[in-house]
């Protein structure tokens, strides 16, 4: 989709100007800016307090800035909308309804007709393997399923931009390497943007085309990085990547000062 | 609640709805409501009587006899029903049943066993308090780290030490809660002790006010009753949460 | 063998209770406390002649009525309390004074204002069993976990959408749980009515037994009433627990 009124955003998917926001006199974000480029993986990488989960709800249109813009294909955000779906860190699934009612949640406030609805969920289901759990409930699953629920409900309402909060956070170690594979496999075969909040920084560099590093209140953009060399390999052979490693060890250097 | 701006404490509304009682009193919408500043002149006149600190005094004594009953009894009950299976096992259906049953029905007994006076008003009260007493201090117990009780072995406690010194002070949160609980029913209990047992106390107030159809009195003695029920149950929740700073890391 | 241990030990504290009620009654402790089988044959004495059916249709009338007023007008004003906060400031501090405040204490005033019939009753029911359905339901409303709301918000779930999608079915155990406990109080509140207000039902059972020293048929009635009420609020909360099984330990992010 082409927008009219803006020149070199074209192939911004989200950009964000100059955003402040204070909770009462606790300042999150200081006139932070940023773009997230169109069909890529961008990771909101930072200490816990700095202001990701404010950035990325006002991304969603959950909250709202105090001043400054943010503009999702050239168009200024008022509120949720129909091109952002969001994945919660803590699933945010309902207790009481199956699996599938619950991918098809998302479409379900959108008013789209039951058969149709659960037709696409399924579809999903399929895609983030949980087949056969359609008609579980969600304390019947693991922290690792659940999210997965997570995931096809945000996938299945078609969003071009998905906002992701710490969504592997409250998985174990190896569901997490898995979902960082599929991850991948994702944003390669998905034509949306990713944007990726996290506080690990191999994770970060493992799945990003770009890494914002965010540093403590008020929060601010200290750097940018662009793990590209790596991109093609297969996923394996990132993680012994040298430029893969090399990129980890910096980001921990600027970091660390940060970190007693 | 904000009005521009401004946070407005909880309970504030309370005096918004008392403007309302004063004015309907003022407009003599209803005999049963006099106005709220008539109701205060007359708690002025007969909160020094004779009659009143006759009334307070019955009142309190039952109340503290019976809860003091209620404590002293329930928390060691439920420390045991929390530390022994079998005891637990033996007790646990019939506290959770008298913590529901609807013991008003048994206060009868409690007259034909303990008289008409001052005995069966103090036990009735204990009855109703002292139930969620035993099943807060027992779930305080059931709480307890292992380890805590485990340490406090291996460095050779004594059975008594063990209650005393680990037992208790580990489960104080919920000892606490049901102590506060229990506080709040045993007002209830007192005062249905003393409209169905003997008409002494503020009981009697009751009776003798609505019985004369003098409406400030009696106003004046309810709200004189649930301030002190409200007050002693907002002290007991404010002692809670000094303690539940460590209720979360036992 | 394990399996039954639970079983096996409330009947041997059920045969404990009562062996030492019957040897109590025996030796007499009281000239007022029958034994434990004088008191069942009481029992089945009242059950046979009809007695007790008679007086359990009395007895429920103004429960019955005055539970379910109390459960669509408590659980409207807790809806309204937990989901605006003009409301809760406006109504939650009268409940929150009424669930500490010995309300019996009203009676006298209720008697005054609507007689000695059904109408008090009724009340009396009333004032007992709305502050917990309401304070319960408010409760519930407003602590609705705010991740399920949020993501409602971002899959852009209206207003109305949040209500009846997701704060309701979040609500319903614990304003279940607090028409369990609405019941509980009005089943107090029931048997108050009756012992203070005019001897009805079950009450009048009650007082005429012990008014002519029959001690066995006031033991009975006390106790049928006492098994009624747990009993049913037993099955309450099976119900409960079969309704939403497995929806109390998934809020939390675990
Ligand atoms: N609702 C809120 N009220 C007050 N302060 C908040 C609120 N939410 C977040 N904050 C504060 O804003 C800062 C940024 O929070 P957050 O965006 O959640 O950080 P992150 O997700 O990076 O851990 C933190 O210091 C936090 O304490
Ligand atoms: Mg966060």
């Amino acid at each position: 989709m082409m927008s009219h009124n803006t020149t070199n955003d074209n192939d911004q998917a989200v950009a964000v100007r100059d955003v402040y926001k204070s909770y009462g006199d606790v300042m999150a974000l200081r006139d932070m800016s940023l773009d997230f480029p169109r069909g890529q993986l961008t990771s909101l990488l930072g200490p816990s307090g700095c202001g990701k989960t404010t950035l990325l709800k006002i991304i969603a249109g959950l909250l709202s800035a105090d001043s400054g813009e943010i503009t999702v294909n050239g168009h200024p955000i008022t509120g949720p909308g129909p091109d952002r779906a969001f994945v919660f860190q803590d699933f945010a699934l309902l207790p009481w309804a199956t699996v599938l009612r619950n991918v098809a949640f998302g479409l379900e406030l959108r008013g789209v007709a039951k058969s149709e609805r659960e037709a696409i969920a399924e579809k999903y289901i399929t895609d983030v393997g949980l087949r056969g759990f359609e008609n579980k409930h969600p304390h019947q699953l693991s922290g690792g399923m659940r999210q997965r629920v997570g995931l096809a409900r945000a996938l299945s309402v078609d969003a071009q931009v998905l906002l992701m909060d710490e969504p592997f956070a409250a998985v174990d170690e190896q569901t997490r390497r898995k979902f960082q594979e599929d991850l991948l496999n994702l944003v390669k075969h998905e034509n949306k943007t990713f944007i990726f909040v996290t506080h690990s920084i191999e994770e970060a560099v493992y799945v990003s085309d770009q890494v914002a590093i965010l540093l403590p209140r008020p929060s601010r953009v200290s750097e940018i990085i662009r793990p590209e060399g790596f991109r093609h390999k297969d996923a394996d052979s990132i993680r012994r990547d040298s430029e893969y490693l090399d990129i980890v060890d910096r980001i921990w250097a600027s970091l660390r000062t940060y970190v007693e | 609640m904000k009005i521009f701006g401004y946070q407005l404490p909880s309970l504030t509304s309370l005096i918004l709805w008392g403007i309302l009682w004063e004015i309907a009193g003022q407009l003599k919408l209803t005999f049963f409501l006099p106005p709220l500043s008539a109701i205060f002149s007359t708690l002025m006149e007969i909160g020094t009587s004779r009659v009143f600190l006759k009334a307070l005094t019955e009142t309190g004594y039952a109340f503290f006899a019976g809860t003091f009953l209620a404590i002293v009894i329930g928390i060691p009950v439920g420390i045991l029903m929390g530390k022994s299976r079998l005891i637990d096992e033996l007790l646990l259906p019939w506290v959770n049943m008298f913590l529901s049953a609807p013991l008003t029905a048994l206060v009868p007994v409690m007259m034909v066993l303990f008289g008409f006076g001052m005995k069966a008003i103090i036990l009735t009260t204990t009855m109703f308090a002292i139930w969620i007493i035993v099943l807060n201090s027992r779930a305080g117990v059931m709480h307890i780290n292992r380890s805590l009780i485990e340490m406090a072995r291996s460095f050779g406690a004594t059975p008594m030490d063990a209650f005393v010194k680990v037992y208790f002070w580990a489960a104080l949160p919920e000892i606490l809660s049901g102590v506060r609980i229990g506080f709040i029913r045993g007002v209830k209990g007192v005062i249905i002790g003393q409209l169905l047992i003997s008409i002494v106390g503020f009981g009697a107030l009751f009776e003798l006010y609505s019985g004369q159809f003098m409406m400030k009195h009696f106003w004046a003695v309810l709200i004189v009753l649930f301030s002190i029920s409200f007050t002693i149950a907002e002290f007991l929740s404010h002692l809670e949460r000094k303690v539940a700073y460590y209720a979360a890391q036992r | 063998m394990m399996r039954y241990r639970s079983y096996l030990l409330t009947f041997l504290s059920a045969c404990i209770v009562f062996g030492s009620w019957e040897i109590a009654g025996r030796i007499p402790v009281s000239y007022a406390f029958p034994t434990f089988l004088e008191t069942i044959a009481a029992f089945w004495t009242l059950l046979k002649n009809g007695t007790m059916f008679v007086a359990y249709f009395e007895t429920l009338k103004p429960l019955v009525v005055g539970v379910l007023i109390s459960s669509f007008v408590g659980v409207g004003i807790g809806l309204a309390i937990g989901l605006s906060r003009m409301s809760d400031w406006l109504l939650s501090p009268i409940f929150v004074v009424m669930q500490t405040a010995p309300l019996a204490a009203l009676i006298p005033l209720l008697v005054m204002i609507y007689g000695i019939g059904l109408t008090s009753k009724v009340a009396v029911v009333i004032i007992m069993a709305m502050p917990v359905i309401v304070l319960n339901t408010g409760g519930a409303v407003r602590n609705t976990p705010v991740s399920i709301v949020e993501m409602a918000q971002s899959f852009l779930g209206t207003r109305r959408d949040v209500i009846f999608k997701i704060i309701l079915p979040a609500a319903s155990p614990i304003i279940f749980a607090g028409l369990r406990l609405g019941v509980s109080a009005g089943f107090i509140g029931a048997i108050l009515a009756e012992l203070k207000i005019t001897p009805t039902g079950v009450g009048d059972i009650i007082t005429y037994s012990r008014s002519i020293a029959d001690y066995p048929s006031m033991y009975a009635a006390i106790m049928s009433i006492i098994l009624l009420a747990v009993i049913f609020l037993n099955v309450l909360e099976r119900i409960e627990n079969f309704l939403f099984k497995g929806a109390k330990h998934v809020y939390a992010s675990d």
